[in-house]
This record gives structure tokens, sequence and C-alpha cells, in this order.
């Protein structure tokens, strides 16, 4: 249609915003969209616990709603489950979080890392991230108005971010360094020496350090090193924790962020206005989860352990070649034996063999040449995916 | 690493020997010689399915005695445990506290049955002073295992 003569036509703006333009919808979303056309399929895909949530949490929760706890909570999140996440740090990592001014309960950690970038990043603030990293860490940064800087890693340095990488990133517009270790995708844990290389660095540069430590408690044979635990970075981090791997509770998206008061009251700006609070039954349960979770979360680590026993040992026999991963619940073998990009290799094995894996490349360019197995399934489910893999592998092996 | 094994077989009495080597990160030859000595030393007493009867055409009926017992002098309760225990029908028995002293659990083919046993066998015995018996109406959990049918959870698509 013609616009009215006289009245000069004003330039039609894009509809969506710029940033939002420049984020692409995860990769691993145009894979589910082909898993869910095929039948019969044994998912290795989605991480998350196969579990459900611990009977004794959702029965606190079940009676939080008889009893009528169905409004909102503070902004910050329950008081008492500010006090016993506080003891919880404390306990664990020998951190002392004031519970009023220094917790805020979040919507997952997901709402945590996106309130922590919009929170600290100005236009163009550079945030220093490993690559291969999970699916939200640069699109969060992006939405921020920031600008993603990735330090490679590899499997020869077990998937770790080393200091001096991170050191010749760093321009005049570093703000921050993202870190998330035990590491999705690859199941890398860092240990403490490496973390504290990394941490002398950010000192150094006066840096903001953001630690995303979701799989803290599911380590195996390894201990886990709390980054704000380290010596004097405590004012510096910015810890980003919750309940749903380690406890079993995905769907309760109950998360958390640890910080000092301005950052916190910064955070907590904006969730009051996007969020208000986490919701009420999430975070009775996470109470409950904190008060006696923790039998069954040594139970659950244990039952993870023997999973990745025999998907590690099974990969490598396989020909896929895989470093131990000692965190998390992922492995990250690499298919070089095959000669196809990870889409390749897991667009034919989903069609072939009907086995679902996350091509590597869907966390960054350094996660090609390999896929993500998630291996919180039960072991018989691991073991037919193993057969099913090496039918798959020794039909398209070459070398 | 025989705790590991024993809570694997706990579980799955037919995971086999190498499915426990991989999934403990051990060698097949180890954890055959720790099975066999846990069976030696009757650690691992016997392999069984627990089994839901309700779904099988099959008369059952299970019933829980309490036994009071005057404890006998220099065996205590053993040997009258023992004189309950040597019967079949026994499935399980247990000393326990409170009002009764020993707890068994009891399968016959009907009540009569169990009737007969408990009168005639358990009261009888020298020592016993009551019995209380309590018919099995309905069985929820078996050995950990919930009888029920239970709905499969399942999961949705999501992109993480």
């Amino acid at each position: 249609m013609a616009t009215k003569p006289g009245k000069q036509s004003r330039k039609r703006r894009g509809l969506i915003s710029a940033p939002v333009n420049r984020i692409s919808p995860s990769g691993i979303r145009k894979f589910f969209d082909l898993l869910s056309s095929v039948e019969g399929v044994i998912s290795l895909g989605v991480g998350e616990p196969d579990f459900v949530t611990p009977w004794p949490i959702c029965e606190s929760a079940i009676r939080s709603l008889e009893k009528g706890y169905t409004m909102y909570t503070s902004n910050l999140g329950m008081p008492e489950l500010r006090e016993r996440l506080s003891q919880y740090l404390a306990d664990t990592y020998n951190l002392s979080y004031d519970p009023n001014g220094e917790l805020l309960i979040t919507v997952g950690v997901s709402e945590a890392l996106d309130l922590a970038m919009r929170a600290v990043i100005d236009l163009g603030d550079e945030v220093i991230m490993p690559d291969p990293h999970y699916v939200a860490y640069d699109s969060c940064v992006i939405l921020a108005r920031g600008t993603p800087v990735k330090v490679p890693t590899s499997e020869e340095n077990g998937f770790e971010i080393s200091a001096a990488a991170i050191e010749e990133s760093i321009s005049d517009k570093t703000k921050a360094i993202l870190l998330g270790y035990p590491a999705n995708p690859t199941g890398a844990v860092m240990l403490r020496e490496r973390l504290e290389e990394v941490a002398r660095v950010a000192r150094r540069n006066q840096l903001l350090l953001i630690s995303d430590e979701i799989y803290g408690r599911l380590v195996y044979g390894v201990e886990h090193t709390c980054l704000a635990a380290l010596p004097d970075m405590k004012e510096s981090t910015i810890l980003l924790g919750g309940f749903s791997k380690s406890y079993a509770m995905t769907g309760w998206r109950i998360g958390y962020a640890a910080a000092n008061r301005e950052i916190i009251s910064a955070m907590t700006k904006i969730h009051q206005y996007t969020i208000m609070s986490a919701p009420t039954m999430g975070q009775v349960a996470a109470v409950e989860a904190l008060k006696a979770g923790e039998e069954s979360v040594r139970e659950m680590v244990g039952e993870y352990n023997r999973r990745r026993l025999v998907m590690v040992k099974g990969l490598n026999e396989i020909g896929l070649s895989c470093f131990e991963p000692r965190g998390a619940f992922y492995a990250f073998p690499s298919i070089r034996c095959c000669a196809m990009t990870s889409e390749e290799f897991a667009e034919r094995l989903l069609l072939e063999e009907k086995v679902a894996v996350v091509p590597g490349v869907a966390f960054g360019q350094c996660g090609e040449g390999h896929v993500r197995c998630c291996y919180a399934t039960s072991l018989a489910e691991i073991e037919e995916a193993l057969t099913r893999m090496k039918r798959f592998v020794d039909k398209y092996r070459v070398a | 690493m025989l705790k590991e094994i024993l809570k694997i077989l706990e579980s799955d009495a037919r995971t086999t020997t190498r499915q426990i080597a991989a999934m403990t990160g051990t060698s097949s030859a180890e954890v055959a010689r720790l099975v066999k000595q846990a069976r030696e030393d009757r650690v691992i007493l016997k392999y069984k399915a627990v089994v839901n009867w309700d779904k099988v055409e099959d008369e059952q009926v299970w019933a829980l005695i309490d036994v009071k017992v005057t404890p006998q002098k220099d065996v205590g309760f053993d040997s009258i445990a023992e004189r309950v225990y040597r019967f079949p029908q026994a499935r399980s028995v247990y000393l326990a506290s409170g009002d009764y002293d020993l707890a068994v659990l009891v399968v016959g083919k009907s009540e009569h049955e169990i009737a007969d046993f408990v009168s005639q066998k358990v009261a009888t015995i020298e020592g016993v002073q009551g019995t209380a018996t309590h018919f099995i109406l309905k069985r929820y959990k078996e050995d950990g295992e919930i009888l029920a049918e239970v709905e499969e959870v399942k999961r949705q698509q999501m992109m993480l």
C-alpha cells in the first residue's frame, strides 16, 4: 500500500533489538526438535538428573501448600532459606555471607547469571570465558550489551582455562571473568592451584570473577574448590549456585547468588522489578534440601560415579577417546576417528542408531570435534547407547 | 570397595561381574574375588527376586506374629528364637524392643494354616508367654520396592 502523500515516510525500524538478533537459538534446541521426530531414542542429550526429587523435599513442599504458604516471599528470598544457605556455605566452604544483604534467592542459577551480567556490565564491557562453555554464558553477556571474549581450552589441558591465556585476553574493556567449573559440557574440574592462578590474574587486573558452581557438589574423587573461598577472593567474586543438579530439583527453579552487598543490592533491584521473588513452594523445598538432603546428595553422587565410570570406559573402548571428567554429569569424547563435524556425527547417530548426544560445537568453536554425552540416565540405557555407538563408530571409522 | 560392590548387588543382584568392574573402576578379577569371599563369609547370603505375588494367581497369606518370651538363663532369647526360626513358615524373625520380644513374619497358604502354626507350634514352645497375630491385609512396599503401579514421569523437551 502506498504511503500517504505529503507525509514523510519514516524508515521502519527492525522489530527485534540488536542484542537479541545477535544471539542465536541454542544449538541444542535445534537438535531436540529433530529428536522429537524419532521414536525409540536413547537420550544422552538433556543435562538433567534422571532422579526425581527426594521424597522428603517434595513432602515438605506439599505440606507448605496445605498450610497455605502460597504468597510471595521477601524479594531476597525466605529468611529461613537465606539463613540455612549462609550456614551451608559456611559449613561447606568456610565462607561467611550475611543472610541479610549478601545472598539473593533466584529462579534457578539461570536468573542469577542474567542478573549478575545486567548488574555489572556496561555497553561494550568485555567478559572473558572459556570455550567451550555452557550455552547461556555468551548470550547472557550479549543481552547485557557486553562482549564475550572466549579463551580456548582443550582436551590436552583437561579443558581447564589457563591464567596465562586469560591474561593475554585482557583489554581496557575487560570487566569480568566468567567461569563454570565443574564444567558443562566437558565435565572438567579446575584444581585449586589452577584456580589460584586465575584468582591472582583477576586481582592484579582488578577484575570481577563470576563463578557458576551449580555442579559444585557433583565431583568424583576430587575436591571442589569454591572460587570465592580462595584467600581474599570473596569480595570480588559473584558466586552462583543452585539446587537443581545436586538435589535433583531442576523443575523447582531455585538458585542463588552470593556476593558483596553492593552487587547483591544491584542484582536485587533488577530481580524485584522483573521477578519479584522466586517461587515460594520451591523455596520451601530448598529449605528442606539444606536441612535433610545431604544423604540423598551422597547417594546420587555415588550413583553418578558408577555411571560415569561405565560411560568413560565404554567410550574409550569404542574408540571415542575421552579424557576423564571429574565433575558434573557429562562426558565429552573426541569424535576425531570418524572424520565428521560434531553436528554431522550427532545427526547421523540420532537418525541411524537412535542415540541422542549434543554436538560439541553448540558450546563454542573449541567444542568442535567432540560431542556431549550426559550420563545422568540409567545404566541399562548407557550400556545400550554404548552398543549402538560402537556399531556407528565401527561403520564410519577412518583412522 | 566391598561396600560399593554390595550396594550395587543389593539394588540389582543380576549385575554382572564385568558391569560391576566398570561401575567401580576395578578389574573383573578383583570383583569376582571380593564377591566370592563375601559369599564364603556369608556377607552375601543369597540372591533373590523381589516378587509381587499379588499379580500372580497365588494363595498366600502373610502375618506378623508378636511373641512374648521369658528369657532363659545364659541363652537369653536366642534359644527360643531358634525354636521359632527353624520353622520354614517363619520368613523373618527379629528380636524387638517394646511390649513383645520376638517379631515373626509368617507366610502360609491360608489363615487357618497360620493360626495352626501359631497355636500349635509357637505358643507351645516353653518360655513363650503369649502371642498376637496380625494378618497382613495389603502389601504396599516390599524390600524398598513400591508395589503399586507408578506412573512414569516423562521428560519434556528442554534446551540447556
